[in-house]
């Protein structure tokens, strides 16, 4: 086993270990940073195959965990309001059922994914990152601007929705729903990885050139990874938005997007479980440091930067050493 | 609906336009020369104004806040020229973002601890303050006049600058062949330092005489540095002139159909969901606009790559 | 007319006031190495950029066997059969030699929209990638990353990734590019026996090697063909001699 794969196992164990310490001990809290924790890293599992597979530095992200986010809002504030979501040309209900609010979120993202992927593939390079950072913004303030769903205040919801089988108000049962989708998520990105597509998308990224000699479209493989990657964010964006009960633009600002990279970054660009260990990282210094100084972003800016210059890599790779490894 | 209204409205648009052109020149610039995408542009806007803010509540002088917003501008520019962006030149613009962004993070918070999170108010000088008496007896504010004055004498003055002076030729050259350059015997990472400080100043500048109007707080850069994007975005990355005419589009656009949007609707509609559905359309204009110039012309309208 | 697998008919671009092709026509028959010489800014990469679908012509058109593929895109046209190498390799230098091939195989036989199963683990694209590798003599540094191969190796692989598509035209860009007088030795042959799976159009500095491969030479200055022949037509052509052989020499 590489180091690579020891330190994965280590993770993974650890978020199994420290939640079920966390009930044993009766640490509530601890359950609640933990999911925070797996959903950020289910947000950058999502971001990591578009910018790690495909070298699409996309500062939007947000959009998706903001549509996910309303998707599960509008769906549930009409179900605990007893309205409908439209009656015409037919009716649509509001529900707390998690599976539909997914699916909401699932069809919506890979919609919008498509479009702004449509509009911003048409070029590459610093306009790629100028492009989705602004539709970022053009839906942060379309949410501010949408008073029918809170506008600038966002919506509250009283009651975590429901997931047949479980009892979604017990912080450890919701935890290992967000788990179970993660550890799906992160074996999937494995699979990807190997597949003719992943191949194919990790060609683009390198050398567009040889994949278009060889009869594949780079931009139509760049497009498709956009889409899974802005699905996988919204979804997280749902999990995000049940766990706080709330949602609000913010879940679509730019600094969110810049968090969601930072996740990437923190971990190791490229790496399977990046976003896990970049996520597990941010939650445990916005708590500890967060605890210290009220100021902690300074220091989050410092680590940042630090990664950039000195170790670009991420954790994984100063724990790993520097190349993922090639069977 | 009145030639007044229109006529101010119209006035408002160009308003926002220069100051846009302002954040929009130096981050074009930079780019152009550099090629470095510069997060952190909005963070030298906040510097301005903070700056002016500051020096305005200790002296009272409008003139000497805005000295201060241009000096503490390019001193910080050129702080972080040397410290970080430097490093970053031959880097992929994944590193340039995230480093970028790290500063955002480092100024942002650094202003907070600072200056605290309230926010801080600049006034209006006397001599400018009060409304003006146009032609046709359009009452128009002052201060926003001169503000678009402003902006037209420093976009001037950069053409001028990159046009006739020997900076400005350096500059042309960097931005062709980085090598050439070094080869004449000119010293490049002078040049980039002061390319950049020129930028920061620029920002500095549009950050302190926004900030008259505006509340002067953490985080007011961004917003524009991401309308100056869309700005890049429509003018085409590296041109000063396609960030003049964007800026002018963008800020046209953004007044404009904010404020009439509502009203064409209210010809089809009722008053209060056309208001609700104008301003949410109003506030995606800009971006509408910017898709649009992207199917049409995908490097922008005056970009340099076909 | 299914003589000619590749040819282009009166093609055009300008590039300002440069005319980089000007009403080109040549073709490719079946078992044939044509080679395309002419000194550097004669417009070689320009008509190759058209052929291959990167550039448009202004005007003219390109055709594979008997279909116009004007207007197809690169990956369009590779798909109907068009393999070609690049002048400086292009290769995914973080991926393996055997990724690499197997790319070419994926790319030839249909489409990627496989998220699954993995690449390696297709039996059919494996043996297709393995078997070009063989080829080129490439078989036993498949599990090697490409950053670590040697450029003569890489330029073999270049051409092996080629091989991988079946295509019905090579189109190879100096494919002897950088390498020693061995390696051109073994590239000239191995280029000589794939003729007779598919026609090679040849665009080669590399006199030794063109006077050895090539069934015909066409001679490009400023953007025209200037002469179309066989070797020794070539070789004894006075405008030849002037506009190419005697400026570079």
């Amino acid at each position: 086993m590489s180091r690579e794969t020891l330190f994965n196992a280590a993770l993974l164990l650890g978020l199994i270990a420290v939640p079920a310490w966390a009930v044993m001990t009766d640490e509530p809290f601890t359950i609640t940073l933990a999911t925070r924790a797996v959903i950020l890293a289910l947000a950058a599992a999502g971001l990591n195959i578009a910018l790690g597979i495909g070298g699409l530095v996309s500062l939007g992200h947000a959009v998706f965990f903001g549509i996910g986010g309303y998707a599960m809002g509008i769906l549930a504030h009409h179900a605990q309001s007893y309205t409908p979501l439209m009656e015409w040309p037919f009716l649509i209900e509001g529900t707390k059922f998690m599976p539909l609010i997914w699916l909401l979120a699932i069809v919506v993202s890979a919609l919008v994914a498509l479009v702004i992927g449509i509009l911003s593939l048409r070029t590459t390079g610093a306009y790629f990152i100028m492009i989705t950072l602004a539709f970022g913004q053009m839906f942060y303030y379309f949410a501010i601007s949408w008073s029918t769903y809170g506008g600038e205040d966002g919506m509250s919801i009283y009651v975590r929705n429901d997931f047949p089988g479980l009892n979604t108000l017990a912080p450890i049962q919701f935890y290992g729903l967000c788990l179970a989708i993660l550890v799906v998520v992160l074996v999937f990105s494995a699979r990807l990885r190997r597949s003719p597509f992943g191949l194919a998308l990790n060609a683009a990224r390198q050398v567009p050139a040889r994949v278009e000699a060889v009869g594949m479209d780079p931009m139509r493989l760049k497009l498709v990874a956009f889409v899974i990657s802005g699905v996988i964010t919204g979804l997280a964006g749902a999990l995000f938005a049940d766990l706080n009960r709330f949602v609000s633009p913010t879940m679509f600002s730019w600094q969110f997007s810049g968090e969601i990279m930072i996740l990437v970054i923190l971990g190791g660009v490229g790496r399977l479980f990046g976003p896990v260990a970049g996520a597990v990282t941010f939650v445990a210094l916005e708590h500890f440091l967060g605890g210290i100084t009220e100021f902690w972003h300074i220091f989050l800016g410092l680590i940042l930067l630090a990664v950039v210059l000195f170790a670009r890599g991420g954790i994984t790779g100063l724990v790993a050493g520097k190349e993922a490894t090639h069977d | 609906m009145s030639t007044i209204l229109i006529i101010e409205q119209v006035l408002n648009g160009l308003q926002s336009g220069v100051m846009l052109f302002l954040m929009a020149a130096g981050l074009t610039l930079i780019f152009g020369v550099m090629g470095l995408i510069n997060l952190a542009h909005g963070s030298l806007y906040m510097v301005g104004a903070f700056a002016a803010a500051a020096v305005a509540g200790v002296t009272g002088s409008f003139v000497l806040a805005l000295i201060a917003a241009l000096a503490a501008a390019a001193l910080a520019g050129a702080v972080i020229e040397v410290a970080v962006i430097r490093r970053l030149y031959d880097s992929d613009h994944l590193d340039q973002v995230l480093a970028t962004f790290a500063l955002i993070l480092i100024f942002s918070e650094g202003t907070r601890w600072v200056f605290g999170s309230f926010p801080l108010f600049l006034d209006i000088p006397d001599a400018l303050s009060g409304p003006v008496t146009l032609p046709g007896g359009i009452q128009y504010p002052l201060y926003r006049l001169a503000l678009i004055g402003v902006g037209l004498l420093v976009a001037f003055g950069l053409w001028l600058l990159i046009e006739r002076t020997r900076i400005g030729i350096q500059i042309r050259a960097g931005e062709n062949d980085r090598e050439m350059i070094a080869a004449l015997g000119v010293d490049i990472s002078k040049l980039y330092t002061l390319v950049f400080a020129l930028g920061a100043a620029l920002a500095g500048l549009a950050g302190a005489l926004v900030g008259a109007i505006q509340s002067v707080q953490v985080g007011m850069g961004e917003p524009v540095l991401i309308l100056a994007f869309v700005v890049i975005v429509i003018g085409g990355i590296g041109s000063i002139k396609g960030a003049f005419i964007g800026a002018l589009l963008v800020g046209l656009t953004d007044t404009l159909v904010g404020i009439f949007l509502p009203e064409v609707l209210k010809l089809f509609m009722d008053a209060a969901p056309a208001t609700s559905a104008g301003s949410s359309i109003a506030s995606m204009s800009i971006y509408i606009l910017m898709s649009l110039v992207l199917i049409w012309r995908p490097s922008g309208l005056f970009g340099a790559r076909a | 007319m299914t003589e000619t697998i590749l040819a282009t008919y009166g093609i055009t671009k300008s590039f300002g006031a440069l005319k980089a092709s000007n009403d080109i026509s040549i073709d490719l028959r079946p078992g044939e190495i044509h080679a395309i010489i002419g000194p550097n800014g004669a417009g070689k990469s320009t008509l190759i950029g058209q052929i291959c679908g990167s550039l448009a012509p202004d005007a003219g058109r390109v055709e594979l066997m008997g279909q116009d593929v004007t207007t197809l895109s690169t990956d369009q046209r590779a798909r109907a059969g068009l393999g070609r190498t690049f002048q400086i390799s292009a290769l995914a230098m973080e991926d393996t030699v055997l990724e690499n091939a197997t790319l070419g195989a994926m790319g030839a036989s249909g489409r990627p929209w496989r998220f699954w199963s993995a690449a390696l683990g297709d039996r059919s694209l494996r043996a297709r990638a393995e078997a070009a590798l063989e080829r080129v003599g490439l078989a036993d540094h498949k599990t090697k990353r490409c950053a670590d191969l040697s450029h003569g190796q890489r330029r073999q692989l270049e051409v092996a990734v080629a091989l991988t598509l079946e295509p019905k035209a090579f189109v190879m860009d100096e494919p002897m590019a950088g390498l020693g007088a061995e390696g051109s030795k073994n590239l000239t042959g191995f280029l000589d026996s794939l003729r007779q799976e598919a026609p090679i159009l040849l665009v080669e500095h590399d006199m030794d090697a063109v006077f050895a491969l090539a069934d015909r030479i066409s001679v490009l200055v400023y953007g025209e063909v200037i002469a179309t022949g066989s070797v020794d037509q070539i070789r004894s052509d006075p405008r030849v001699r002037e506009a190419y052989l005697g400026e570079s020499a």
